[in-house]
């Protein structure tokens, strides 16, 4: 079903966002087509084998409504942010300043909603530089709705060696079931973000996407991130959306020469989320740690496809994504390692391991490398099992109880990745969110 | 029963997969003794140490071990380590993501808990830690490591070393500790086993290597062969087997 959505995109176009600069309405225009062309993915299409989008793609989802009556309270807000330092909330896809608050910031660091920074001002020239430029909409359909509606998200900019000391949250509300709304039907919202963190500069920045209802709701999310040169980048990632919610988001990077960054991905939520995470080390000397882990229970089903794109020689990718599946869930990874011609020297190691808390949880995981270069250094590996007995049993025989004994090996799973996070204080509010999750 | 026997193991058959592997094991350790148990490889020693900790795929199929006067083999593995049973592991298991400090203290506690003592809390017990430590010779890195994760053989080993001086149990079996190990670690297994030997407990080592018991000093010196307890003697009977081999008093492998 298709058809809808171009329609909406018609009205879209000539309502709301008829205020948008020239390029951006030229990319939307180009996007919705690009949507109508590739249609919703199905299982016969490979990076799809795993996931059926049927549920999204069988019934029409309107686009979710501009704010006014549907804006949470700060204290329902206050609850879901993780809150340790400035903040910019995000509802139903729109920027709510009410909501966010971002006193504080330094000197260097803006952080505001992307369709300010769509506008005029050196702000719009950067968007217009980095906006849509990397993710990749022409390939992907989720991606081209996305872009096809692209009206507000987040927009953050870091200039050149600035740091930023606490880490900047955007929280992603959707609010799609929560009632009070006269058309309470399934609502699709379509959060935007850009990030672009200059040459030199740190931050440590946390997207965390969580529902405010447990209704039916699509979240249809498009991230791209600048990693300038030498800039260190911190990007954690939370998604814990309600049983009901679909998610489907794109993550979207560049790293220039000697940059750093270290991803981290969290899944807890949402009954059918698909996760497409793409880096491309595209200057020499870049590093990447990408670092995920999902959690899932009852019926959820999460399938992560990362790409990990060696376009430049001396650069290194750590990749880690370990999986919990209880009762009847089904966990997905493929991860694609591409090392470009000329990409030498590169170092990569991926591994996935997936624990199967029950015999009708299922974890499929594809590691698909690429190498057209020859002095690489690549290795990969993947688990899929049951708790390890033997482990189990040498936990006991040091006195433990076997409850304790299972709850441990299974936390440790999760604590390899939540190790692998470099700031305490988020760390140990993710580990909080993962022993829920976990109990 | 024997008066201050802490393990009275009578007639024990075990199976493993279906196959006998224990053919009969007689055994008695008394308070304040050491024990060592050689015998070729596949004879059964890492059999019957498992069996004693509880390993859940190995089945007892006739005979009996008494610990303290109870049923041991009635008892849980956790029960066994609890009450003061612990086996270092010929092949020690890693823990993914799991800190070797959380797990020793997570240890600790399970024993202090049924012994109605205090927990310890993680500063508390990193104090109780330090001088252990020491005695292995590892500074605090090991510890915010996941258990044996990554671990060299004879890191592994030492692990297992730093458990045993952590959890202080009554019956320690040590599952050819020192195999692997460097000089100087073998001088610690030895100290730390001496620190250890006090009247009221006991350690039974597997071991191939006569060179640790030149430290230690075991009271009696068992062989182990196809399942069976073939010769005991004193320390010499290890030097006699050092020299000798084990063919002059192998008992013929059993017909399968
Ligand atoms: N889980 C198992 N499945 C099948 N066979 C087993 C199993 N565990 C032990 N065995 C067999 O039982 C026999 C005794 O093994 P055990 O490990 O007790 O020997 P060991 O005396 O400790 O030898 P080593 O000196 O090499 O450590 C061997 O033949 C071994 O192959
Ligand atoms: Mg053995």
């Amino acid at each position: 079903m298709m058809e809808p959505y171009v329609k909406d995109f018609q009205a879209f176009a000539s309502n709301g966002a008829a205020g948008a600069p020239p390029w951006l309405r030229e990319i939307r225009e180009g996007a919705i087509a690009r949507f109508a062309a590739l249609g919703f993915p199905t299982m016969k299409q490979e990076a799809w084998r795993f996931t059926s989008v049927a549920p999204i793609a069988e019934q029409h989802f309107t686009l979710a409504p501009p704010l006014v009556s549907r804006l949470p309270s700060p204290a329902v807000v206050e609850s879901l942010a993780l809150g340790l330092g400035p903040r910019i909330v995000v509802v139903d896809g729109r920027y709510a300043p009410g909501l966010s608050s971002l006193a504080g910031l330094p000197e260097g660091v803006q952080a505001t909603s992307l369709a300010a920074a769509t506008r005029a001002g050196p702000g719009g020239e950067l968007a217009r530089r980095h906006l849509a430029r990397y993710a990749p909409w022409q390939d992907n359909a989720f991606a081209a709705l996305n872009t096809a509606f692209l009206a507000d998200g987040a927009f953050v900019h870091i200039a050149a060696d600035t740091a930023l000391a606490q880490p900047l949250e955007i929280l992603f509300l959707a609010t799609s079931g929560a009632g009070g709304g006269a058309a309470d039907g399934p609502a699709v919202s379509h959060p935007r973000s850009l990030f672009v963190v200059e040459r030199g500069a740190r931050a440590a920045l946390i997207e965390s996407y969580a529902s405010l209802a447990d209704g039916v709701q699509w979240t249809n999310a498009v991230t791209e991130t600048v990693v300038g040169e030498a800039a260190r980048v911190e990007l954690y990632r939370v998604q814990r959306e309600g049983r009901n919610a679909y998610h489907i988001a794109t993550t979207q990077s560049r790293q220039e020469r000697d940059s750093y960054l270290a991803l981290h991905a969290l899944t807890l939520g949402g009954s059918l989320a698909r996760h497409d995470i793409t880096t491309v080390l595209d200057g020499p000397g870049a590093e990447l740690i990408l670092n995920g882990l999902y959690l899932l229970g009852g019926s959820q089903h999460a399938d992560h496809h990362t790409v990990i794109d060696h376009a430049q020689p001396h650069c290194a990718s750590h990749e880690f994504f370990n999986g919990v599946l209880a009762e009847r869930s089904h966990g997905v990874f493929n991860g694609r390692i591409i090392v470009r011609p000329g990409a030498q020297r590169t170092d990569s190691k991926q591994t996935n391991n997936n624990l199967l808390l029950s015999t009708e949880a299922r974890a499929d995981s594809q590691p698909q490398l690429e190498i057209y270069a020859d002095d690489v250094k690549c290795t990969h590996g993947s688990t899929v099992g049951p708790l390890d007995q033997t482990a189990l049993y040498y936990l006991r025989s040091r006195g433990l109880s076997p409850e304790t004994a299972r709850s441990l090996v299974t936390y440790g799973f999760a604590a390899e990745i939540l190790g692998r996070m470099q700031r305490p204080d988020v760390r140990e509010r993710l580990d909080g969110l993962v022993r829920a999750g976990l109990a | 029963m024997t008066r201050n026997a802490l393990l009275e193991i009578r007639d024990l058959h075990a199976t493993v997969e279906g196959q006998e592997i224990l053919r009969g094991i007689d055994l008695t350790v008394r308070a304040g003794e050491v024990h060592a148990i050689m015998g070729p490889n596949g004879s059964g020693k890492s059999t019957l140490a498992q069996v004693l900790a509880g390993h859940p795929a190995y089945v007892v199929t006739a005979g009996s071990a008494r610990y303290e006067g109870k049923d041991l083999l009635a008892m849980t593995p956790e029960e066994r380590a609890r009450e003061g049973v612990f086996l270092a592991f010929q092949y020690p298991v890693a823990i993914r993501g799991i800190t070797n400090a959380y797990f020793l203290r997570a240890a600790v506690n399970a024993i202090r808990k049924h012994r109605g003592e205090e927990q310890l809390g993680p500063v508390e017990f990193m104090d109780a830690l330090e001088e252990k430590l020491k005695v292995i010779g590892w500074d605090d890195s090991y510890l915010s490591r996941p258990v044996n994760e990554g671990f060299s053989g004879g890191e592994k080993k030492r692990n297992e070393i730093l458990q045993l001086a952590v959890l202080e149990p009554k019956l320690a079996i040590l599952d050819e500790t020192d195999s692997g190990l460097d000089i100087d670690a073998l001088k610690t297994v030895a100290q730390t086993v001496q620190k250890l030997r006090r009247p009221d407990n006991a350690t039974v080592i597997v071991t191939h290597y006569y060179r640790i018991l030149t430290h230690i000093q075991p009271d009696v010196v068992h062989v182990l062969s196809a399942g069976r307890i073939v010769k005991s003697g004193g320390k010499e009977l290890a030097l006699e087997l050092e020299e000798k081999g084990y063919d002059w008093i192998r008992e013929a492998a059993p017909v399968a």
